[in-house]
């Protein structure tokens, strides 16, 4: 079967035949016949609406006479791959369909639903307090802004402000998750096209972004710090020298790797007019985050309809010009230095005050007056055991994950539990979009574009 | 300004040696001319944050002979590599760890543990707070009336293989009776042992007792 496909590589400009579906896109090059009813495939049975299928006149590959009578109008399937799901470079649990014609990918088919957790009926059966922990495990490298976006869509039901200093406790912590995310994006984009050293080096500074994610809520990465109505907790003090410490050295990390990646011409090959997106495209295929400023667009949720403390601190949205994987690259090393921004500026505007919103009907009272007094301790009991009622209303509340666009979309019906909780994971906009992304790539690119969508499967398939 | 914000000595410190030089030229930004994508020139770094990054050679106005020296002679793979050198030549960050151990913050939310009083009687009181907020539903528990009258619990379990360890026991528990400790080497052989019963939790709790209490005094201010 490998040998036939690499002989339709060879014997390419010998076929002459119409092309129905797959013309329109960048894959003028190969020709296709009329695809047939069904295909059997052993990895998966197909429509007929996208099969292609290659015929090879045997002719000109033997003469032999025999041969000929035998082969003649022999149909060939494009060779397929299947790709994951216990690959090392799919990020996790996907599983891609890959159609091959030689190297070049014709058509990729990618399964969802390996890490599907049900999350969503899950909630439904939790009150609002306890459904929050479940957000941190759904993408699992940027854990506090995916609790941030449950935590806002049930304030706007509540219609809670949150106090000034959780908000900026807030950004501080979602930039600092943004940080974290990025270093896992960019390092294990980079290990994946075969650059192992940078991801050493990031994972050095995870470990100290996940030391402040343990000092501020005692757990690594499974935080549950952020609540509605606030954050869990106060900022242990010391904390903000320690990440302003953290910040000042950053900047040279960064710049090291990018000493080690931006320029290299490897790591350029690599990259440099891999997985285009056009700006069209990505709107059309509802991309967010960097899969769509890295099209030119510049669309960040934090600018145009800014959450928490982000209209009160000053920074930039990067913006690509191409939509290759290299753009993205760059805009992702630009979010960091951004990020690097609002956290100086968080730190340098920290406000002192309450840390969640002084209702016990929503956040809980402070442990020792609740040991004193009995009105305290009835709320402390009733939000633990019962929750509290959310009125009536939905929500579709979104925000600047650093993957793209999270938002949830949260129907109550005044009940103490979730009616519908909705989760609009980036990741999943972003997997769609892959057969079109990586059409006309080669296969050693699916890779890198897989990489550079910065794909997350708890998110994906939540 | 910034001493209203940062009171912390080590920061006052930090803000003479860093941001000094920052606070004169510093602006508020109201009013200032905004770049296209929507932030402003005035609030990028104090000038002596960190050094710029040095331009690459295609940022450069190069000539065609310079670029082509660096092309051909491969000087950004040798940068790379220099970077590397750099690195072999600093501490290592990693630790030996069964030996060394990484800093814990007092928050840290570790396996569970049942406390006593001082006097030796157990603090749980069967309110099952801590098992109606689990989200995990990972907490069991049965009580009823001892002999001397006291409300008390013959059964908590705590399934370890179900619990997420999101710390919402320790937060709800009235009288500070189940925690989370520090302790994080708890592996066992078996999923059997995960199953955490009342007289494992106590010994853990008997076990801890050090720690947690200096846990919850060093995080006492915060809760």
């Amino acid at each position: 079967m490998l040998s036939f496909a690499r002989r339709s590589v060879l014997k390419r400009s010998t076929v002459a035949t119409t092309s129905r579906f797959l013309s329109g896109g960048q894959s003028t090059k190969y020709a296709f016949i009329n695809p047939p009813e069904s295909v059997d495939n052993s990895l998966g049975t197909y429509q007929s609406i996208n099969k292609t299928t290659i015929t090879e006149d045997f002719n000109t590959i033997n003469s032999d006479s025999e041969d000929l009578k035998k082969h003649q109008n022999t149909k060939i399937r494009h060779f397929t791959v299947n790709f994951g799901p216990q690959h090392p470079a799919a990020h996790g649990v996907l599983r891609l369909i890959l159609e091959l014609q030689g190297e070049e990918i014709v058509r990729s088919d990618p399964h969802v639903g390996l890490l599907h957790r049900g999350t969503e009926k899950l909630i439904e059966s939790k009150t609002y307090m306890q459904a929050l922990p479940y957000f941190d495990r759904m993408d699992y490298c940027s854990m506090m802004t995916n609790e941030l976006s449950f935590a806002l869509a049930t304030e706007k039901l509540l219609n809670v402000d949150v106090p000034l200093r959780a908000k900026y406790i807030r950004t501080l912590m979602g930039e600092i998750t943004r940080v974290l995310n990025h270093c896992m994006s960019i390092l294990s984009h980079a290990m994946d096209v075969g650059a192992l050293t940078p991801f050493l080096w990031g994972f050095e500074e995870r470990e100290k972004l996940m030391e402040f994610y343990e000092r501020v809520s005692g757990a690594r990465m499974h935080a549950a710090y952020v609540r509605p109505g606030g954050v869990s907790q106060d900022l242990p003090e010391g904390l903000l020298d320690d990440i302003y410490m953290w910040a000042t050295q950053f900047g040279d990390r960064l710049d090291e790797t990018e000493e080690l990646l931006t320029t290299n011409r490897i790591w350029k090959q690599r990259l440099v007019d891999v997985g285009v997106l056009t700006a069209e495209d990505a709107l059309n295929y509802g991309c967010t985050g960097v899969m769509l400023r890295g099209s030119g667009i510049p669309y960040d949720i934090r600018k145009s309809q800014p959450y928490d403390a982000y209209d009160l601190v000053d920074f930039d949205v990067p913006v690509g010009l191409n939509g290759d994987s290299y753009d993205r690259y760059l805009c992702r090393m630009a979010e960091f230095r951004q990020s690097l921004r609002i956290i100086e500026q968080c730190i340098n505007q920290m406000p002192a005050g309450p840390v969640k919103v002084e209702d016990w009907k929503v956040s809980p009272p402070p442990r020792d007056l609740m040991k004193e007094d009995m009105e305290a301790l009835i709320h402390h009991f009733l939000l633990f055991t019962k929750g509290y009622a959310v009125p009536q209303g939905d929500t579709y509340t979104a925000i600047e994950a650093p993957k793209g666009e999270l938002g949830v979309y949260l129907v109550s019906d005044g009940s103490e539990r979730p009616y519908r909780c909705h989760i609009r994971g980036p990741g999943f906009a972003h997997l769609s979009a892959f057969d079109h992304i990586a059409r006309g790539n080669y296969l050693a690119d699916c890779v890198a574009i897989i990489g550079t969508m910065d794909l997350v499967f708890g998110e994906v398939d939540r | 300004m910034f001493n209203r914000f940062l009171a912390r000595s080590t920061s006052q410190i930090l803000q003479k040696r860093l941001i000094s030089s920052s606070i004169k030229s510093s602006k508020p930004f109201a009013g200032t001319a905004t770049l296209p994508t929507g932030g402003t020139l005035e609030s990028t770094w104090p000038s002596d944050f960190r050094q710029t990054r040095p331009k690459t050679w295609e940022e450069g106005s190069e000539s065609a002979l310079d670029k082509a020296t660096k092309f051909f002679l491969l000087a950004e793979m040798f940068r790379g590599m220099y970077i590397c050198l750099e690195m072999y030549f600093r501490a290592p960050y990693t630790i030996y760890y069964p030996y060394e151990k990484g800093p814990m913050s007092p928050r840290f939310r570790g396996e569970h543990a049942l406390r006593r009083y001082p006097s030796g009687e157990e603090r749980c009181i069967a309110c099952k707070l801590c098992e109606a907020i689990c989200p995990a539903q990972a907490i069991t528990i049965e009580a009823e009336e001892r002999a001397d009258g006291s409300r008390r619990t013959y059964k908590y379990d705590i399934d370890m293989t179900k619990c997420i360890y999101c710390g919402y026991c320790q937060e709800s528990c009235p009288v500070d009776a189940i925690v989370e400790t520090p302790n994080t080497e708890y592996t066992t052989q078996t999923r059997e042992e995960l199953l955490y019963n009342k007289e494992k939790l106590l010994e853990n709790g008997d076990k801890w007792e050090q720690e947690i209490q200096y846990c919850l005094d060093a995080d006492a201010p915060y809760r």
